[in-house]
């Protein structure tokens, strides 16, 4: 079954080439990469069934060299994390592609152009999470940025140019710092093997039993290119401005799917190849940790503009993540990865549903709008089930993630535990202040009644063809979301049985073990 | 006087390698050819006949090197003429280089459909501005005494990098140098910067030459010999005065340095590159970096190996200053050939991070040979790019008239664009393959802060690179903007070789690293 994970790489890239012909008829182009993202879901999907949840740590490994005297292998395979971020990445594009059905590009860009930018946006990001060679990994991680500056800075909003660039350098940085302690992880395996390798499997075994300080130092050298990635707070100042500048497809793959190389990351390279420097410096990630909790959860309040406000939603999420990580218990690891997958999958329904507000009214200010359930009472309905996805009400997929990692992290981290759950409070105030203030009461807001009716005007409940509901093809695109957000709420064992052995081998490979309380809870 | 014919007769002539440095002496005696053509043949038939005679001896100059190379020779190489030329690996990589890089330039040169008639002036001797001046730039004939001049300049940059003395390195960095100022003032537009800017690059190459000198004449007053490896074996424990051989040392190598561009020694280079005509800025930002490289590479190892402890520190600064200047000094740019200019000073201080980490198994040299060769096409390409557009007055290299150059000619800013990643180091290009041997050799010999400051530099550089990419594909297209030429054969083919080396090499490297880490320097 190795091939499926080939294909995964191929077939989007194939697709790529295809609609970038097609620059000319945007339907033609919008069809045939909608129809090339689907191949691709249908691979996540056997890729799902072929994966051993308690096979070999990775699997379907497939490779050739590449530079021999580097020992540098085009290496891939896939654990347990990997196999649930590519299937996410594979369900939200055809889902970004539909949605984006009918958007507007900028004078004189074409769907094709766009398109293709996406389809490699997404086959160089399911390769990252493939790849199993740290050189690869490292070029993958510098690579993905190339598409997606050009999706920001071509096809976003008015400082689309500012926000493109912002974002490349603040990514390009960190992959840099990184590349340093990728040479010296390597150049550790030359001294002790003879022979230099970039391979993953082998350097954990060399590297893990670094002397502390040059752990430190290359710890130092992945975690900020990590930290940069998820992000972390004091590193997050590119989000923002990247997911408020972005087309809003694009903004979903930002914020639902780039992001996550971070927070993976951190459990694929920093936490087995330094275990030592992991659990040292934990008490300072901690901090960044609950600080993003708190400082992404009250931004996220004060926010006007909806595009930033889920910029800063998600970097109060990647706190909640980086607290689980580094809590170093299996039902916080657990509940971190599956926070990964529930994240994309919430967060991104909140986008997408914001992007169809956005498209109605055409503004992005949360002040434009008000009392949009009269007109449109079910994208009302939609933005509420996605905003309690996103606050983690019981029922939903992301409230098994959040509990997962409170109650694993609270035995070894009550203090930072205890801080965290201030969050889930201010997760509720801006969720639902945010619903109150744009779908609640008579319907106002320039967005919604002042083209028609002047300013300050009272808006006509009559009026609905100006704003209308939800049409077919975007009930179709929030349709599937809405199933695996109450299926997994329910019922997450599937996932929670692919995630648990890899996040168990994960925490075997740093060397510690659960605290009693947790193994008499299980 | 019977003494002296006595002694006369002791004298033996030196055993001369003729396979080995053959293609220097293609490369010299063509120049000599080309000198006379240019003396004997009506003007109307000069230019097709230089050009050709010069193609005619780059592919000969390879096809002896190609030959040379692959028969049966010494595997650490052999020291000729006396042990003047020293003809090893390292030698026959950057020869290669040179070859390659400059057979790029040369088409560059020739190119007569870009800027009707050439690039260069009818008549140099003419002043700018007077009657003559302004009836001459109707006239589309060139100077063809430019091909002399490159073959005389890349055969003294041949000669430079195989160097085993310092006399004869000195000899060679003149007969690379002089040609190198006159074609400086040769271009059609823009005379007065033109020949600004050949007189700035004569007067300081003028001064670094003395320095150069004087450190010859301070290490011949140390060691007793100007030879590289008598050097090092005088250096090897002795009580001779330390003064001598770092006040040698440092002379010696200001004037490599300056040669190579490198910060604070780079003041010459945005000035030059500007004002020089494009194709000979694509020449000297190529061909003079693998050749002041390839010295001081050279010197370094062969000579300096061994007390390598106490100058580290100094070069170390240097690549920091270098890298720190070109860095946020391209940052303020505004035109787009003085922007390149810095980056080259950047590029050089990575350079010099490769050219000290003097490992045992000779990575540093590899690694940097390697970075010099995927450099050099990078920017041959580059530079054939910004010649191809165009305004009323000639080029337009203003960076705010290329705003909306995708729009106009996709593939021109495409490419452009992949040549700016390249120099930018992003992976999938041979830029960032360069980067990676370079920086995993400084790691090895244990200059890893270096490596880091490099890392935060090239982040930085990153972001005028990344300027021009917005500014052809994010911003709106000027009215009055200029338009991209329809390039000929030459440039065409130039750019492209260019390009795909780029990324062949940047995909497929493994075939070339193993050619540049097949030996190490003869000593």
């Amino acid at each position: 079954m190795t091939w499926v994970l080939i294909a995964l790489l191929v077939v989007p890239l194939v697709g790529a080439l295809v609609v970038a012909f097609l620059r000319k008829d945007d339907r033609k182009a919008k069809l045939v990469a909608l129809a090339f993202s689907l191949v691709e879901l249908v691979l996540a999907g056997l890729l799902w069934f072929a994966y051993d949840p308690d096979g070999d740590r990775l699997q379907l490994a497939a490779g050739v060299d590449w530079i021999p005297a580097f020992g540098v292998r085009l290496q891939f395979g896939i654990d347990g994390i990997a196999l649930v971020m590519i299937a996410v990445i594979a369900l939200l594009i055809p889902l970004v592609i539909g949605a984006g059905w009918t958007e507007k590009l900028p004078a004189g860009r074409s769907q094709g152009g766009y398109l293709a930018l996406i389809l490699v946006q997404e086959a160089v990001t399911v390769a990252v999470f493939a790849a199993t060679d740290v050189f690869l990994f490292y070029v993958l991680f510098e690579v993905m940025l190339i598409p997606m500056y050009f999706l920001i800075g071509g096809y976003g909003g008015a400082r689309r140019q500012y926000a493109a660039v912002k974002f490349f350098l603040y990514s390009f940085l960190g992959g840099l710092i990184m590349l340093a302690s990728a040479i010296g992880a390597y150049a550790m395996a030359s001294d002790e093997l003879g022979k230099g390798t970039f391979d993953w499997a082998t350097l954990v075994t060399v590297v893990r039993d670094a002397d502390p300080t040059t752990q430190t130092w290359l710890f130092l050298g992945f975690f900020l290119a990590f930290a940069i990635k998820a992000p972390l707070v004091p590193f997050h100042t590119w989000l923002p401005d990247a997911a408020a500048e972005a087309p809003i497809g694009v903004t979903v793959i930002v914020v639902g799917i780039l992001d996550k190389v971070g927070t993976f990351g951190m459990l694929r390279y920093l936490l087995p190849m330094f275990p030592e420097a992991s659990k040292n410096l934990a008490p300072y990630i901690l901090v960044l940790a609950v600080a993003g909790v708190l400082y992404g959860s009250l931004l996220a309040t004060g926010q006007r503009d909806m595009k930033r406000f889920l910029a800063y939603v998600s970097i109060a999420h990647f706190g909640f993540i980086a607290l689980g990580i580094f809590a170093f218990t299996s039902q916080a690891g657990v509940g971190s990865v599956s926070y990964m997958l529930n994240h994309s999958i919430s967060t991104g329904m909140l986008i997408l549903v914001i992007g169809m507000v956005i498209a109605r009214g055409g503004s992005s200010q949360i002040s434009d709008y008000g009392g949009m359930s009269k007109v449109a009472p079910l994208l009302a309905g939609m933005l509420l089930l996605s905003g309690l996805t996103t606050l983690s009400l019981p029922g939903t997929n992301s409230f098994v993630s959040e509990f997962l990692v409170l109650i694993g992290s609270f035995p070894t981290q009550p203090v930072y535990t205890v801080l965290a759950t201030i969050g889930m409070v201010l997760a509720a105030l801006y969720v639902l202040w945010l619903y109150q203030r744009m779908m609640t009461g008579p319907l106002r807001g320039d967005a919604l009644v002042g083209a028609a009716a002047g300013p300050g005007a009272v808006g006509d409940p009559e009026r609905k063809t100006a704003i209308g509901d939800l049409n077919k093809r975007e009930i179709a695109v929030l349709a599937p979301l809405v199933v695996i957000v109450l299926a997994l709420g329910f019922y997450p064992q599937p996932v929670l049985d692919v995630i648990t052995p890899t996040v168990g081998a994960t925490l075997t490979e740093v060397g510690v073990t659960d605290p009693v309380s947790v193994q008499e809870g299980k | 006087m019977n003494l002296l014919v006595a002694q006369a007769q002791q004298i033996e002539a030196p055993e001369i390698h003729y396979g080995a440095i053959a293609p220097v002496l293609v490369v010299l005696g063509a120049a000599c050819v080309s000198v006379l053509l240019e003396a004997l043949l009506p003007k109307h038939q000069r230019w097709a006949v230089q050009l050709v005679l010069s193609l005619v001896t780059l592919v000969g100059a390879t096809g002896a090197l190609i030959l040379y190379a692959t028969s049966d020779r010494p595997e650490q190489g052999v020291a000729t003429l006396a042990g003047a030329i020293a003809v090893d690996s390292p030698s026959l990589f950057l020869w290669a280089t040179l070859l390659v890089l400059a057979f790029g330039s040369i088409l560059l040169i020739a190119d007569r459909s870009v800027e009707p008639g050439g690039a260069f002036v009818a008549q140099a001797a003419i002043r700018p501005g007077t009657v003559q001046d302004r009836a001459q730039a109707t006239k589309t004939g060139m100077q063809t005494e430019v091909f002399p001049l490159t073959l005389f300049a890349l055969g003294g940059m041949m000669t430079f990098v195989a160097s085993n003395d310092l006399l004869t390195m000195f000899i060679a960095l003149e007969v690379l140098s002089l040609p190198l100022y006159l074609l400086c003032g040769l271009a059609r537009r823009r005379r007065l910067l033109s020949q600004e800017a050949a007189v700035k690059y004569f007067l300081l190459g003028a001064f670094a030459s003395a320095f150069f000198l004087y450190g010859v004449a301070l290490l011949y007053g140390y060691a007793g010999s100007v030879k590289l490896s008598a050097i090092a074996t005088a250096a090897g424990g002795t009580d001779r005065s330390d003064t001598l051989l770092f006040a040698g040392f440092g002379l010696l190598v200001v004037g490599l340095l300056f040669k190579a561009a490198v910060g604070p020694f780079h003041a010459w280079t945005p000035d030059v590159y500007q004002g020089a005509p494009t194709p000979v800025t694509a020449f000297m930002a190529a061909c003079t970096k693998v050749a002041a490289f390839g010295g001081i590479l050279r010197v370094l190892t062969v000579a300096f190996e061994n007390t390598q402890w106490e100058w580290r520190g100094v070069l170390y600064g240097v690549a920091v200053v270098s890298m720190v200047i070109g860095a946020i000094l391209g940052l303020t740019q505004t035109d787009v050939k003085r922007m390149i200019a810095y980056s080259s000073v950047a590029h050089a201080g990575f350079l010099l991070i490769g050219s000290i980490a003097l490992t045992p198994d000779g990575e540093g040299v590899s690694a940097t040979m390697f970075y010099l060769l995927v450099y050099g096409f990078t920017t041959i390409a580059a530079f054939g790019i910004i010649s191809l557009v165009r305004n009323s007055d000639g080029e337009a290299t203003h960076l705010s008239q290329w705003a909306g150059l995708a729009k106009r000619s996709p593939i021109v800013a495409a490419v452009f664009t992949f040549l700016l990643l390249a120099l930018a180091g992003i992976p999938m290009t041979s830029g960032f393959i360069g980067k990676f041997v370079v920086f995993s050799a400084a790691i090895d010999a244990g200059l890893a802060p270096l490596v880091v400051i490099a890392l935060v530099a090239s982040a930085v550089a990153a972001f005028f690179y990344l300027r021009v990419i917005v500014l052809m594909y994010f911003s709106d297209p000027a009215p009055d903007g200029p338009t991209v030429t329809v390039p000929g054969a030459f440039t065409t083919i130039a750019i492209t070789l260019g390009a795909v080396v780029t990324l062949v090499l940047g995909l497929w490297p493994t075939f070339v690293l193993d050619w540049a880490g097949t030996g190490t320097f003869l000593s």
